[in-house]
């Protein structure tokens, strides 16, 4: 992965820059020392690892207004970042930029039952955006694995998605409006508690564009009642073409789970050796789960069962107790930590069409085993967002590069089979050189124009996303 | 023109030099036509449909009513139930899906299901230098590059021709319960709208329309449906006598049917709900009809009232839908957003061809 030179101007100009920013900045705001923007020098895609220029951690809507209008005036790269979690690099620093981190800024502004919306600063994160209405009866439901670490300003970066998104939707699903500071220093109110945007919708493409269009301060978020009640339940199958096939069936029964996640054979091995959450041996397992009042979650697990049935499963638990269902969350829950276990893992995150998961299964098999590493699956069956696990040594020389390589793989095989390379950590540094292999250059150009509009300089986040061929002519020297 | 292929409007849109108007069956259309008409049945058929992974394509001149049909066929649905705005509007033409989408056409359901962007999944459309664009796709989670199928859906035709759309589809319900609560004022009955809505019983309708009742649904199988009307109903006993809806009222609250026919101007309020009943009262409005729990909220009102000026700030927007006045149809945007607006239209359609509101 390449990343483009540090613009040897800028350097030169260093102490300069930081004793501007210095001028604008409460003291505890800035940091330039590198013991402490060691911190800073990575995300959770940790394989890749670059010192910043500085690093900035504003408190106000102003403060990052001011950070901002002064990196455009001297020309530094800004690179903002949430709580530090994004899988796929999108904030992973370069040496001639400016890291702007809205962790700080966590505050509630506004909360309001009767028109169903919660106001925060975007450095809040995702779970105690719920913390916050919880004791009321309501949830945010975008549910990162990350969600007790992650921040809304990424979220909304990466329009995240999680477990339950099957039938509650993603980040941008959730999104009412937010508070966007341009590169150009300009506070812009997009969108707003109501639902529908006044002229072009801004927010859709605001949302999921990583930081390269603007940076989000503060957010108007849907909130929804919490419903009554939800259960798991657990079957097994002989094969993946199996389980594929019930999903499918599931879905087209009328059923709406909240979810319907997959673990695949060597994934329900790890996470056995690991968790204990007696999983049986099978090949692939399901996990659905439903909500409701307890009656209605009997009729509707009824209905899932009957479709199940008819796939013979070897194994299938509904949980009887909150105890019972924790259980069965539990094995899918340390299902990462368990991979670490193995090994390094990559983790993918290639979305197909829930029709191709059986071939698909099969292929990444194939190519697995034609690579000599291993794989595991665990993915969110219901929306076809898989997450294979790459296992490999990061100690072998040539391991992670042998694992990047069956990752592109896998992936051109969902773009292949009419699927995309990430359905909801984002394109960073990670994916940034397979774009072409889901879009034209046409295709591509219609997205630049976009950031040209928001942000002509290219300073926001500009090696992201897009392969750096095709950025080049655009980006600053 | 009626080109019949995406490559023959790419040719046409290359080769324009004046303004085209951009057409479906010219049912949503809210300013004058301003050019040459493209019209866009010629596009039409289903490309893919998969019922088992709830996904269509489908080519953008091809009729609502088709569509409505395969989908129905196999028990499943558009979950952002689309108005049909031919009678408040006075037109006679065929609905096609890619006016849909220009207009983010939603309905009712949006309240629980989302607007007809949230179940947009993909689309391909022309720009004004005659490009073909592809973004989104088929997938249901797709985060790979800029969500331009947002900024798509809505634009009404300003950014590009949308040549191709992609939904993400829903099971039609087994069973619907329409409750109704007789005799609240408008202030009374987005309250009653908002005790619903902040239950925990899945509301696919919140409604109310003045002098006929203030209105709430549940859509699902069967005993889900009966329990959670059952609840309801206790829920919303504080407000008044709850009873069953006698006729389905939605799609007459869908299609704005009140105002259908009745002389003077139809405008649109995109707000807060808790808001709705004020803006109404200061509207000075001859009806009202409020839909999406209080946050939509349709108006008639003298013609030529600039409700913007009568109204003053409010939190939200107001839309001009029909009027012979010549006030703007769109909420003016602050300086810094109509700055973005025409950046955007003058990178994708530099040209000027595509018309203000399609």
């Amino acid at each position: 992965m390449d990343m483009p030179l540090p613009d040897p101007q800028v350097m030169a100009r260093r102490a300069g820059i930081v004793a501007r920013l210095a001028s604008v900045l409460p003291p505890d705001a800035l940091i330039t020392d590198p013991t402490e923007t060691r911190a800073y020098e990575c995300d959770a895609l940790t394989a890749y690892r670059c010192l910043p220029l500085a690093v900035t951690l504003p408190r106000t809507t102003a403060e990052v207004a001011a950070i901002l209008r002064l990196c455009h005036e001297e020309q530094v790269k800004v690179i903002p970042r949430g709580a530090g979690t994004s899988l796929a690099g999108g904030s992973l620093p370069t040496s001639d930029a400016v890291i702007l981190g809205v962790a700080r800024m966590n505050a509630v502004l506004e909360t309001d039952y009767a028109n169903r919306f919660i106001r925060v600063q975007s450095g809040r994160t995702n779970l105690s955006v719920t913390g916050a209405v919880e004791a009321d009866g309501f949830f945010y439901a975008p549910d990162p694995s990350s969600q007790l670490a992650c921040a809304i300003a990424g979220n909304i970066g990466m329009n995240s998605g999680g477990a339950h998104c099957l039938k509650y939707g993603v980040t941008t699903n959730n999104l009412l409006g937010v508070t966007l500071v341009t590169m150009q220093g300009e506070v812009l109110t997009i969108g707003g508690p109501w639902l529908d945007p006044g002229g072009l919708d801004l927010l859709g493409v605001i949302c999921g564009s990583e930081g390269q269009l603007g940076v989000v301060t503060e957010a108007w978020l849907r909130i929804l009642p919490k419903p009554e009640g939800a259960r798991p339940v657990l079957m097994g199958f002989t094969s993946n073409e199996i389980a594929g096939a019930c999903v499918s069936d599931i879905i087209k029964g009328g059923l709406l789970p909240v979810a319907i996640e997959f673990m695949d054979r060597p994934c329900i091995e790890a996470t056995e050796a690991f968790a204990h959450a007696g999983y049986p041996d099978c090949e692939a397992l399901l996990i659905v789960e439903v909500e409701g009042s307890p009656a209605e979650i009997d009729d509707q697990l009824a209905r899932v069962k009957s479709i199940a049935t008819r796939h013979s499963p070897v194994a299938y638990r509904e949980a009887a107790s909150g105890d019972e269902a924790k259980r069965i969350w539990l094995g899918r829950k340390s299902a990462f930590g368990a991979m670490g276990q193995m090994g390094d893992y990559i983790c993918l995150d290639g979305t197909i069409p829930v029709s191709e998961l059986a071939h698909v299964l099969r292929r990444i098999g194939e190519l697995t085993a034609s690579y000599g590493l291993r794989v595991a699956n665990v993915f969110h069956a219901g929306d076809g967002n898989m997450h294979p696990l790459i296992i490999f040594n990061a100690n072998k020389p040539g391991d992670l590069e042998l694992a990047e390589a069956l990752g592109a793989d896998i992936l051109r095989l969902c773009v292949e089979v009419g699927g995309c390379l990430t359905g909801e950590h984002g394109v960073g540094v990670e994916k940034r050189d397979l774009m072409h292999v889901q879009f034209s250059p046409t295709d591509m150009e219609a997205q630049l124009r976009v950031k040209d509009v928001f942000d002509p300089d290219w300073l926001l986040n500009p090696a992201k996303v897009f392969p750096l061929d095709v950025t080049a002519s655009r980006r600053v020297a | 023109m009626r080109p019949a292929t995406e490559v023959e409007l790419a040719e046409i849109v290359k080769a324009a030099k004046t303004p085209l108007a951009i057409t479906g069956g010219d049912t949503r259309r809210l300013g004058p036509v301003r050019g040459e008409v493209l019209d866009l049945s010629g596009l039409s058929g289903i490309s893919l449909y998969e019922p088992g992974a709830l996904t269509l394509v489908v080519r953008a001149g091809t009729p609502l009513a088709k569509v409505e049909a395969a989908l129905a066929a196999e028990g499943q649905r558009l979950p952002f139930e689309v108005p049909d705005m031919r009678r408040l509007l006075g037109r006679t033409g065929e609905s096609t899906i890619g006016g849909v989408v220009a207009a983010n056409a939603s309905g009712p359901r949006r309240v629980q299901a989302g607007a007809c962007r949230d179940s947009l999944i993909g689309i391909r459309f022309v720009d004004g230098t005659g490009a073909v664009i592809r973004n989104g796709g088929r997938v249901m989670k797709n985060v790979t590059g800029y969500d331009l199928v947002k900024l798509l859906a809505g634009s009404r035709g300003t950014l590009g021709v949308l040549t191709e759309v992609a939904f993400k589809l829903l099971p039609a319900p087994e069973a619907t319960a329409t409750l109704r609560i007789a005799g609240l004022d408008d202030a009374r009955a987005v309250e009653a709208l908002s005790s619903a809505l902040t239950s925990p019983f899945d509301v696919t309708g919140a409604a109310h329309w003045p002098d006929h009742g203030t209105f709430v649904r549940v859509e699902g199988f069967a005993p889900s449906v009966a329990y959670r009307s059952a609840e309801l109903k206790k829920r919303l006993s504080a407000f008044g006598p709850v009873e069953p809806a006698l006729t389905d009222p939605w799609p007459a609250i869908r299609d704005v049917a009140p105002f259908h026919g009745a002389e003077g101007d139809v405008w649109r309020l995109s707000t807060v709900p808790s808001e709705a009943a004020s803006l109404v009262t200061r509207a000075n409005a001859r009806q009202a009809l409020y839909d999406w729990g209080g946050g939509l909220v349709w108006l008639l009102v003298d013609e030529g009232t600039d409700l913007r000026a009568t109204l003053g700030p409010f939190r939200g927007h107001a839309t001009l839908i029909r009027s012979a006045s010549a006030l703007p149809v769109f909420h003016p945007e602050p300086t810094p957003i109509a700055a973005l607006t025409r950046g955007l239209r003058a990178k994708f359609d530099p040209h000027s061809l595509f018309s203000e509101s399609a």
